[in-house]
């Protein structure tokens, strides 16, 4: 029984790491600049693509590759911006959907034409496939690295959102974005940074996912909803938000078909419902205004 | 006063020239394409989902991404009157397939138009999903993922029985899309509708002027509901078959993407939007069938850089322009 | 006079011409999925197909074959039910082929009916298909075929004496479900626990499921997942999870160690077993020829799988009824010409069943092992020309 439980916990915490780990920017940057960027999971994708690339064309290990997928797609994130969304920052939400959608679709057939339609994977270093032994139990050797990179990442970011001065200026520009400008916060500025960094870690996560969601240009669309979920439940602009939602969702998941196979996804969506009608702007969201 | 707002409304309410164009184009259309008809009965069906959902995005601001739930509720009514209770009048059971759709939204507006902007969006899109998800549970009744068979109805009206070109459908499609139109259009253009349209642009001021928009809010919603389920069911029937497909999220995502692309709050947008993503998604898939969805994409992004609030607007634009 | 001759010549070339064209062109028409979540399936269909009409063109005796592809996009029956209708009657394709997802084989099977147009499946696997019209014709496979005799397998021969089922909770793994207890509760086995493990479009964490499993303690564990990333994941899960050591034996139909996928698995797929009717690890003179031919084509890194060579078989089949039918392609005579037809197909010998229009066809059981450096699959044991047997049974929907 004990056993049981600690899996479910061990196994939802590292499914909840992933979705930390690539919902975090979307919760952000919709938080900051109400932008609706539906395709966010393009970035996570691309992220993917770049590290099994990299791995089996350029012969790059895994985790210089990760390294390189963000800090790559960062990159490429900021010419999108540029290009695509910094003209629709006034634009209704329902244009902004458009694009995204739009964006997304674009990206699926473009991966299809330069990867194949099928599924691509990766191995691995050795040093983190197998088990490791925590002592009292054998844990995956990867899922724990999993759970290390999103506690890592979590805790990055609650340093750089809550000690530093920059972070000051997104947390106030979040809050009133009128009263910060007014303060002098260029906040156009601010989101650029705060998208490409949101873009970078969705397109870690992406890599990291590889191997445990399997990776194919479907990925931005099937995953979209599930990052949603995450980010509304969190509450906008909230990293405590995101994190938390990501472990009660990863968890409830993972308890909820191990007790209940039949009832499929159902939980997540229960659960989702549920928080929403009590708490309609999430866990941890600013109230609207 | 009174009479400054009835007569306003009843000179907006005026059939303009321009608006039978649509209609007499979807009757050309039967002459001139007749070997397509299969798939504009699917076009007239989608534009008639899509103008539901104007009806609340379009006029009361309501997103949602779960709309297709009502248009699922209503096909597997439709379906399971036919294939369970052999019930084969196809118009009461098109009737039935808009009552429980429409009773459904009824009551699920009565909870959710408590909420708004984001919470509502994931809010109808986790219910929709959840009914995804029990649609499935309970194949038994529902045909589960292979679908729903056994679905037949009687020739419509007993005179015109159905055939390989799709053409009776088309007919039947044509004349259900024209009803829920004329609906729609006197509720927009009622002063029941011109309160919606204040609830979209100031929910608060109308609040202020002590306008009941919780209850108007449910009974639109209700309203579109329930016309989708009417499209829902016609789908059943001119398809013979319905599968979970019908509640997907993906259903509900593209109807949206459809009216935004053609202009929300404008009716006639749903019309232009499902009819060219459609178009350009069969003509696109004809033409490759691995990458279409590239253009598609493209289509979509143009847009919303060129041609803000939707193609129609582009229309209205360079009316205006040389008007 | 001169001019005279020009005309008589031109009309003589015309005729001559339009005599050979008279080796009439026929249409197929092809509906499969070339997007979305089921692309990587069209895509080794329709590279089958096309591998045997480079390969074969004399097999369709002297007759031009145009491809109308229609991508069919979403397992929702509708759209592949609008593009049959207008290639029957628009296009006016002589046959129709292709159909991956059931629901969208099984919405046109009325129009191949109402049209009357020969119909070839090449993948669909509910197994009461073939019923819903008398023009369908199918050289895939049904989930029975694998599920049935595994069952009988895994307890006589490999000492399962009880066993664990998860299933994709979609109707493909609800019949491998029933179809595998159904021959291991005939051959004595006991089924301890079924579970669904999640859906067929993403790839669901199946940590929590196989805990649930190994915290049972079945002897076997018998998992059906849709061939692709799924497999995969299983393999790794079971490896994760340590169930090997905890005695728990992962078995199944091929569809978990698919072509495509196996070398991906890693060593931790060494040792299972599964029931299948095709690897391309085949060694009989046709398939190695296929293989090769494959291999030029797509490249030394691809691979055919099954849906590849249920591709070209399918083809075969449809040069086999144009040849046979000079290019006067009529769903009755088709027909006809199909029932009883044998083939040596890359995959051993196959034959369409006459009585229900089904792919007969031998089950191999599928070792997986390591040699020279990668994976591959071993055969111990095979069992000949499998009739379905839900329809041979009578089970459910199968009776007719």
């Amino acid at each position: 029984m004990w056993n049981a439980l600690i899996s479910i916990v061990f196994d939802g915490l590292a499914y909840a790491m992933i979705l930390f780990i690539i919902s975090v920017g979307l919760s952000v940057t919709m938080g900051l600049m109400g932008f609706v960027n539906l395709a966010h999971g393009v970035f996570a994708m691309a992220g993917g693509y770049l590290v099994v690339s990299l791995m089996s064309h350029v012969g790059v290990g895994f985790l210089p590759a990760l390294a390189v997928a963000a800090v790559g797609v960062a990159l490429a994130s900021v010419l999108l911006e540029h290009v695509f969304y910094a003209p629709l920052y006034k634009a209704t939400e329902l244009d902004q959907v458009l694009l995204s959608i739009g964006l997304v679709l674009m990206a699926t057939a473009a991966f299809t034409y330069g990867f194949g339609p099928a599924p691509v994977s990766i191995r691995p270093p050795e040093f983190l496939s197998g088990q490791i032994d925590l002592g009292f139990r054998r844990f995956p050797t990867y899922r724990c690295f999993m759970i290390a990179m999103g506690l890592l990442m979590a805790a990055a970011l609650w340093l750089g959102f809550e000690r530093t001065l920059i972070g000051a200026k997104v947390r106030a520009a979040v809050d009133n974005r009128r009263m910060a400008e007014s303060i002098g916060v260029n906040v156009d500025r601010l989101f650029k940074l705060v998208f490409a960094l949101g873009s970078g870690l969705a397109a870690l996560g992406g890599g990291l996912a590889v191997d445990i969601w399997g990776l194919s240009p479907n990925f931005a669309i099937q995953y979209l909803v599930l990052v949603l979920i995450v980010v509304a439940v969190g509450g906008l602009g909230s990293i405590k938000g995101t994190f938390i939602a990501a472990l009660v969702l990863g968890v409830m998941d993972n308890g909820g078909k191990y007790l209940w196979p039949e009832g499929g996804a159902f939980f997540i969506y229960a659960v989702t419902v549920a928080i929403l009608l009590i708490r309609p702007d999430g866990l941890f969201g600013k109230g609207s205004g | 006063m009174r009479d400054g707002l009835h007569s306003y409304l009843r000179q907006r309410h005026r059939v303009r020239l321009w608006e039978l164009l649509p209609w007499l184009l979807a009757i050309g259309a039967f002459f001139v394409f007749p070997d397509y008809m299969a798939f504009g009965t699917q076009v007239l069906i989608t534009v008639m989902f899509a103008l539901s959902l104007d009806l609340i995005l379009g006029y009361a601001g309501v997103i949602t991404l779960g709309h297709a739930a009502y248009f699922g509720i209503g096909a597997y009514t439709a379906g399971m009157v036919s294939a369970h209770l052999h019930w084969t009048e196809p118009l009461s059971a098109l009737a039935a397939a808009a009552l429980c759709a429409g009773g459904i939204g009824a009551i699920s507006g009565l909870i959710l138009m408590r909420y708004h902007g984001l919470t509502l969006l994931m809010l109808t899109l986790a219910t929709a999903i959840m009914l995804h998800e029990l649609a499935n549970v309970y194949e038994d009744v529902t045909g589960g993922f292979d679908g729903l068979l056994g679905i037949k109805f009687e020739p419509l009206l007993g005179l015109f029985p159905y055939d390989l070109w799709g053409h009776t459908h088309y007919w039947y499609a044509l004349g259900v899309l024209l009803l829920m139109f004329v609906i729609a259009r006197c509720i927009v253009y009622s002063p029941f509708g011109q309160s919606l349209v204040g609830i979209r642009e100031n929910v608060q001021r109308m609040h202020a002027i002590g306008a009941p928009v919780y209850q108007r809010l449910v009974i639109i919603y209700a309203i579109s509901a329930a016309m989708a389920g009417a499209a829902g069911g016609l789908f059943a029937q001119s398809n013979a078959f319905v599968t979970l497909e019908v509640l997907s999220f993906y259903r509900s995502g593209t109807i949206l993407i459809m009216l935004i692309l053609g202009g929300v709050g404008r009716l006639y947008g749903a019309f232009v939007g499902a009819l060219i993503y459609m178009l350009l998604e069969d003509q696109l898939a004809k033409l490759s069938p691995e990458f279409w969805e590239f253009g598609v994409g493209l289509v979509l992004v143009l847009t919303v850089l060129f041609a803000r609030d939707g193609l129609l607007g582009l229309v209205s634009r360079t009316g205006r322009v040389h008007s | 006079m001169p001019s005279f001759f020009i005309w008589m010549s031109s009309i003589a070339l015309c005729c001559v011409l339009s005599a050979t064209t008279m080796a009439a062109t026929v249409k197929v028409g092809v509906v499969l999925t070339y997007s979305g979540g089921g692309a990587e399936f069209g895509q080794q269909i329709d590279r089958g197909m096309s591998l045997y009409l480079k390969h074969h063109a004399e097999a369709f005796g002297g007759h031009e074959i145009e491809l109308i592809k229609r991508d069919s996009k979403r397992p929702g029956g509708d759209i592949a039910k609008t593009a049959v209708q207008e290639l029957i009657t628009r296009d006016k394709v002589d046959l129709l082929t292709g159909f991956i997802f059931s629901p969208n084989a099984i919405a046109s099977a009325s129009l191949a009916t109402q049209g009357k147009t020969p119909m070839v499946i090449m993948n669909a696997g509910t197994a009461w298909i073939p019923n819903l019209s008398p023009y369908i014709v199918r050289v895939s496979f049904t989930m029975w075929q694998s599920g049935y005799p595994m069952g009988a397998y895994a307890k006589e021969k490999l000492g399962c004496e009880t066993a664990a089922v998860g299933y994709t909770d979609y109707p493909p793994g609800k019949d491998s479900l029933e179809a595998f207890q159904t021959g291991f509760e005939k051959a004595g086995g006991k089924v301890t626990d079924t579970v669904p493990i999640g859906g067929p479009r993403e790839v669901p964490d199946f940590t929590p499921f196989f805990q649930r499993i190994k915290d049972a303690k079945p002897n076997c564990l018998y998992v059906f997942v849709p061939a692709g990333n799924h497999a995969t994941a299983v393999v790794k899960t079971y490896t994760d999870l340590a169930m090997a050591q905890a005695g728990i034996r992962l078995i199944g139909p091929g569809d978990i160690t698919q072509d495509t996928k196996l070398q991906d698995m890693g060593d931790a797929a060494v040792g299972l077993t599964t029931m299948h009717h095709y690897s391309a690890d085949y060694d009989s003179p046709e398939n190695q020829a296929f293989v090769k031919a494959w291999k030029d084509a797509y490249g030394a890194d691809s691979t055919p799988d099954f849906m590849g060579v249920a591709g070209w078989d399918g083809m075969a089949a449809i040069a086999h009824v144009v040849k046979t039918l000079d290019g006067k392609v009529e769903a009755e005579a088709a027909m006809n010409a199909l029932k009883g037809w044998t083939f040596n197909s890359p995959r051993g010998p196959i034959q369409i069943d006459p009585e229900t229009r089904d792919i007969v066809q031998d089950e191999h059981v599928h070792q997986v092992v390591k040699e020279g450096g990668r994976l591959k699959i071993k055969v111990l044991e095979t069992i000949p020309q499998v009739k379905d047997p839900c329809k041979a049974l009578k089970i459910g929907r199968c009776a007719p």
